[in-house]
């Protein structure tokens, strides 16, 4: 009896490059809101780069009477200091995405990092950051920024911490439960009796593993940042020396725009907030659909490849 | 005799499961492996086949007894004390379909042991384990990713990756259950040529007919101990233990008129959470005696060249 199975007739050609891209079409085709979710989101980031560029009036401008009605001129009308709304939108756009993606990722490196160590590890190190972890959940969001803001001062950089520090739990959580998956993979097992470092396995076989899960929650949260940015404006804890949604909504607001019936103040911001927000949404569910049970089904269950036949079974069978 | 590598003594593993509550898996397990000898460790699932193994690889800790590696007693060894020892001694998973990294291509599978101990000429390395592992030739796999792979192939990656450091001893854990028949005699005479090349293993299976077919020596473990040791033709041909007896009875002979009456054990499969009193095999036994539910029998020699079984019959 022959010991080895014939090699060159059990392998299908090498198709990868074509295969990487055949996945990708046929992701975008199945999850057509991806498509329209990233449409809008381009749009938007095109807007916050060129915005100075694109803005047909200053951020500080007065251009006409406060209040003033939307006309050909100022499609969007003025605000209470008599500045363009179209402008201001514009140049919002920056800080509210640099705020959300800044936010965003601050939770997921946090997060990350303490699920990941966690999960990991297990055991004593796990206790303790699991109820370090929720002692941050049960402290009222609410009361969490209004101290850090009044404690910190109310500046972009404190608003994206604090966005980090309410959301990173739930990272942290989402993180350690999959890393607790994969520290009992076999690979990882086997790396371990070959005498690899815990930093090794952990950049080269943990990290990896859970990238597509750790890079569609970062999309969705990134989402849950904008929001939480413009809330925390809204209360008037936001930087005042920027422009973002939230800002301009807490402006409006607090200048009165209602009584005013300057409802041209209130309601494009708040549409662009919802825009962004839907759109983040739209893109991460569907990444994270794709991923997700993949995460779990394809190339780490064995059930996956008994679906497959595969050549070599194949051409005996 | 060639040297002797493995040599596992009184060997006692607990696990905890939940607060209170541990679980002997392995109890009193001694056993040794010389170079170029290939050990069989048969049992049914449960026994505490993979503890045993996992525990002489220091992946699980000791509870009580010794293991050493050649000369070196690596019972409490440190992780950096047992670097140069995990050179040496080399392990095969179960499952080829897990014990990959599916997003690691094969040429960086065969090459990680490489990396973490710090070895240079990977890529001569690489091919030279990968073709001792009858992966040729080895271009045609080295590109590739597990998932590109039939079992057969990714259990010879797994083999190919073991290879690399150049080991003296491999532990096999059931390295073709989960495998295709077909594919399987590939695997274990692959096994067999690297013990012939000086190499020690220990395969773990509970198939017996494999082990009578590839091994020097055979072990049959039952719930946590050895109950009958021997050269593998002397266990087969003539069983002493009662519970070796059913396992051989159920295998089939090449030649019918040697065939035993099938003897199918009677009972739940046990559970190491609950040892019975005496001898641990008596609720299932079919010759117990009424002594057998107090007397705990030890390994007694029951015939030549070493061979041994735990029942008072003996
Ligand atoms: N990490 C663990 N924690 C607690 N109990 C465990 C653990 N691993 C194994 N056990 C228990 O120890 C006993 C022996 O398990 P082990 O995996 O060594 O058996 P095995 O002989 O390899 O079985 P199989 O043929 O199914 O692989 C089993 O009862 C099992 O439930
Ligand atoms: S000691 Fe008794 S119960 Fe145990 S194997 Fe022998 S006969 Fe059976
Ligand atoms: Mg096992």
């Amino acid at each position: 009896m022959s010991f080895v199975d014939p090699p060159q007739a059990a392998l299908p050609d090498v198709v990868r490059p074509s295969s990487r891209v055949r996945a990708t079409l046929s992701f975008l085709r199945h999850h057509p809101q991806a498509v329209v979710g990233a449409i809008i989101l381009l749009a938007f980031v095109f807007i916050a780069i060129f915005g100075p560029y694109l803005a047909p009036y200053g951020e500080r401008e007065q251009v006409g009477p406060l209040f003033g009605t939307p006309s050909s001129a100022h499609p969007l009308g003025l605000d209470d200091g008599g500045i363009d709304m179209l402008s201001l939108l514009i140049y919002g756009a920056r800080v509210t995405l640099i705020v959300g993606f800044a936010g965003a990722v601050v939770a997921m490196l946090v997060g990350g990092t303490i699920g990941i160590v966690a999960g990991y590890f297990g055991g004593k190190i796990d206790n303790a950051l699991m109820r370090m972890t929720d002692y941050f959940l049960v402290i009222p969001d609410l009361v969490l920024m209004i101290v850090i803001a009044s404690i910190w001062g109310r500046s972009l950089r404190n608003i994206i911490l604090i966005i980090g520090l309410i959301y990173w739990t739930f990272m942290a959580r989402l993180i350690r439960s999959q890393v607790k998956v994969v520290r009992e993979r076999a690979y990882v097992k086997r790396a371990q009796a070959l005498g690899a470092s815990h930093l090794r396995i952990i950049f080269k076989h943990v990290i990896p593993q859970i990238m597509p899960l750790l890079l569609a929650q970062t999309v969705l949260m990134v989402a849950l940042a904008i929001f939480l940015e413009t809330a925390i404006s809204f209360l008037g804890l936001g930087d005042p020396s920027v422009t973002s949604w939230g800002k301009m909504i807490e402006n409006a607001f607090s200048r009165s725009a209602i009584s005013y019936g300057a409802w041209w103040a209130i309601v494009p911001p708040g549409i662009a907030v919802a825009l962004v927000i839907m759109a983040f949404n739209m893109l991460g569910t569907a990444v994270e659909d794709s991923l997700n049970p993949r995460l779990k089904v394809s190339h780490l269950s064995r059930r996956h490849f008994r679906l497959r036949p595969l050549p070599d079974k194949e051409g005996r069978s | 005799m060639s040297e002797t590598l493995l040599t596992i003594e009184d060997l006692v593993v607990q696990y905890r499961q939940g607060r209170k509550k541990v679980v002997k898996a392995v109890d009193g397990v001694s056993l040794t492996v010389a170079a170029g000898e290939f050990v069989a460790l048969v049992g049914e699932s449960g026994c505490g086949k993979t503890t045993t193994a996992q525990t002489a690889m220091r992946m699980v800790p000791a509870t009580s007894g010794t293991i050493r590696y050649r000369d070196r007693d690596i019972t409490n060894a440190t992780q950096s004390e047992m670097r140069p020892i995990r050179r040496e001694l080399q392990i095969i998973f179960q499952d080829p379909y897990e014990s990959l990294d599916p997003r690691f291509r094969v040429k960086d599978i065969v090459a990680e042991p490489l990396e973490i101990h710090g070895l240079d000429n990977r890529d001569e390395r690489v091919r030279a384990a990968m073709e001792r592992a009858g992966l040729t030739p080895a271009d045609l796999y080295l590109e590739r990713y597990p998932h590109e792979l039939s079992g057969g192939q990714r259990q010879r990656v797994s083999i190919a990756a073991a290879l690399a450091l150049e080991p003296t001893m491999l532990l096999a854990d059931e390295p073709v259950s989960m495998l295709d028949v077909s594919v399987r005699a590939g695997i274990l005479g692959l096994l067999n040529d690297l013990r012939t090349s000086g190499l020690g293993i220990l395969m773990i299976t509970h198939d017996l007919s494999t082990a009578a077919h590839f091994a020097d020596r055979i072990c049959v473990m039952y719930l946590g101990r050895i109950v009958e040791e021997g050269p593998a033709h002397e266990v087969i041909r003539n069983p002493q233990h009662p519970y070796t007896k059913a396992l051989v009875s159920v295998v089939p002979q090449p030649d019918p008129e040697q065939s035993m009456q099938p003897e199918i054990l009677q009972g739940e499969t046990p559970n190491p959470a609950d040892v019975p009193t005496g001898c641990r095999f008596h609720p299932r036994c079919p010759v117990a005696t009424a002594a057998c539910s107090s007397e705990d029998p030890p390994l007694r020699p029951a015939g030549s060249d070493g061979h041994r079984a735990a029942c008072i019959l003996v």
